[in-house]
């Protein structure tokens, strides 16, 4: 097989991918069923949707809401989220005097079993450069405009620790449920790169 | 490792730009790359200390100028040669297989 020693990949990155599939299942090193089971699950049943339950659940309950921040893998597992790219969960929260706000310089590290797979942004390098040395700036880009006299806390993730923000719970919602608060929080706001309209 | 992935505080990496709207997959080979990567850490013949070392040994203008699924896309057949799941032999007949079934198609 001297000869092919120099064989380069096809250009078409889809092609690539297509036969490192095909080769993986030959050699039945993974199985079609379980790639189509990871596809469905991370494509739409993990997401955010499962954070803003957190949220909601900490905003309606004070005692729960210590429990996450005290521990949050527990209490965000209690709710029955956990698992890969979750194992070790940090709640950070927002407060009048405090914004927090998530990256992973070195990598994408992000909390997948309460807000699904990242986004584009978060996983490439202006982000990941940028968060830690002007996060004012960045938060700018996204809109969000935080008062001189708030502290911005940036929380580094790694491959090991992940975080998630509580976002401030917005005025006037006293009388909402749980489920109408979650419908009210969105990615952004758990990442740290958006506020709550109201809060 | 001062590795190019260490991207924390590095200038000139330019704004931020948020998609609006943004789709979990963008392109089916994501989608296909997520699965195969996912499936062999289920089965336990790769892991995330694997992923992330392969990752950081890349190039480092390759490693900037290449998206994240395709990290996963060199460190998955890099570390499956590695540990002699498949070699390179196998793998360049995939290659051909597949370059020449779309030439077909």
């Amino acid at each position: 097989m001297s000869d092919h020693d120099h064989a380069k990949p096809p250009s078409d990155t889809a092609l690539r991918v297509k036969a490192l599939e095909s080769l993986l299942l030959e050699k039945g090193l993974v199985e079609a069923d379980t790639l189509d089971a990871l596809i469905q699950l991370y494509e739409h049943n993990i997401g955010p949707k499962n954070g803003a339950k957190v949220v909601a659940r900490a905003w309606s309950d004070p005692e729960y809401k210590a429990r996450l921040l005290a521990n949050g893998t527990p209490a965000i597992a209690a709710l029955g989220f956990g698992g890969v790219q979750g194992e070790d969960m940090v709640v950070v929260e927002n407060t009048p005097d405090v914004h927090n706000l998530l990256v992973c310089t070195l990598c994408s590290c992000y909390p997948w079993p309460v807000l699904g797979l990242p986004p584009v942004w978060y996983k490439a390098a202006p982000y990941r450069a940028r968060a830690i040395s002007e996060p004012r700036a960045v938060l700018k880009e996204f809109g969000v405009e935080i008062s001189d006299d708030v502290e911005v806390r940036v929380w580094d993730s790694t491959a090991e620790l992940r975080y998630m923000v509580l976002p401030r719970r917005p005025a006037g919602t006293e009388d909402l449920d749980e489920d109408e608060l979650a419908a009210l929080v969105s990615r952004d706001s758990m990442i740290g790169v958006a506020l709550i309209e109201g809060a | 490792m001062n590795g190019i992935h260490d991207l924390g505080g590095m200038h000139g990496m330019g704004p931020v730009n948020p998609e609006t709207d943004e789709p979990v997959f963008h392109e089916e080979w994501e989608r296909r790359m997520f699965a195969v990567l996912m499936a062999t850490f289920a089965n336990g013949i790769y892991n995330v200390d694997e992923f992330r070392h392969t990752v950081e040994k890349m190039p480092a203008a390759e490693y900037l100028s290449t998206s994240y699924y395709e990290h996963w896309l060199h460190s998955l057949e890099k570390v499956m040669i590695e540990k002699g799941q498949f070699n390179q032999a196998d793998l360049e007949a995939a290659w051909s297989s597949v370059s020449s079934a779309e030439e077909i198609a």
